[in-house]
């Protein structure tokens, strides 16, 4: 059984998709499929609430870049918040808060896109 | 009973869905070493980090193949090795990479060697005879980067 799981909920502004559970190279096909789900409903401005993610290797950080480009062309974002510190540790590591919204709570993010903020720039 | 060296070994089936475990492995002995919890976070993701790539990469997904690992706690340092019987690491292929860059191109890999790298102290691969190791070091002290 898998230990990862993802639960959609809709907001005005965005679609929020809670992650829980361990991240990694067996698990990231699912976080995959969830973000595939969204882009091909249209739903486009998503939020990653990292609340309950106990766990991130460099396979679950891969679905981000894999999708961030197209998100981003159709018009929308992935914003990423809640993550516990550990999380973000391995986010920072790398470099991902220079090139992704990363903030706080959800409702910070979700202010983000009412207030129609712009990704952070690619260059 | 020799108390300055310890090592711990496992040996699992080239399967993601082990990894899990791999990590459990990791967590359970190091702490029961007394191995301070920043060091034991680096060195579960360093370690899942090399598994995956023997899984992914040098056994391209065969499920008959084995990952033995070998994990040794030192007063000073762990020292981790991974072993395969798969296609070697191509060392002079390998280029830092870059996130924005790999966002831009859409791909998803390439991030794993990275992080073993900046986590680790010290990071060798040995290939003899079919058989390839990575073996990597991280000391016990402080530190001011890479999960402190």
């Amino acid at each position: 059984m898998s230990n990862f799981s993802v639960a959609f909920r809709n907001a005005d502004a965005a679609t929020i998709l809670a992650v829980c559970g361990e991240l990694d190279a067996h698990t990231a096909p699912e976080l995959e499929s969830a973000i595939k789900k969204c882009r091909d409903e249209g739903k486009i401005n998503l939020i990653i609430n990292g609340h309950d993610l106990d766990y991130i290797s460099s396979a679950g950080l891969g679905v981000f870049m894999a999708f961030i480009e197209e998100i981003r062309t159709l018009g929308g974002d992935i914003k990423i918040c809640a993550l516990r510190s550990k999380i973000f540790d391995v986010f920072d590591l790398l470099g991902f808060p220079k090139i992704y919204h990363i903030v706080e709570t959800e409702e910070e993010a979700l202010s983000l896109f009412e207030r129609g903020i712009q990704p952070i720039p690619g260059d | 009973m020799d108390q300055a060296s310890i090592t711990y070994t496992l040996v699992v089936p080239s399967e993601t869905r082990q990894l899990a475990q791999v990590r459990n492995f990791v967590t359970k002995y190091a702490r029961q070493a007394n191995v301070a919890e920043e060091h034991i976070d680096a060195l579960r993701l360093a370690i899942d980090e090399a598994c995956a790539n023997v899984i992914e990469h040098a056994y391209q997904g065969n499920p008959e193949k084995e990952v033995h690992l070998a994990m040794t706690i030192e007063p000073t340092r762990i020292i981790v090795r991974i072993r395969d019987h798969g296609c070697p690491f191509d060392r002079t292929a390998y280029r830092r990479p870059d996130v924005r860059e790999l966002s831009r191109k859409r791909k998803s890999g390439g991030l794993g060697v990275d992080i073993i790298r900046r986590l680790m102290d010290k990071v060798e691969y040995h290939n003899q005879e079919g058989t390839n190791e990575i073996r990597f070091v991280r000391f016990r002290q402080s530190r001011q980067d890479g999960f402190r």
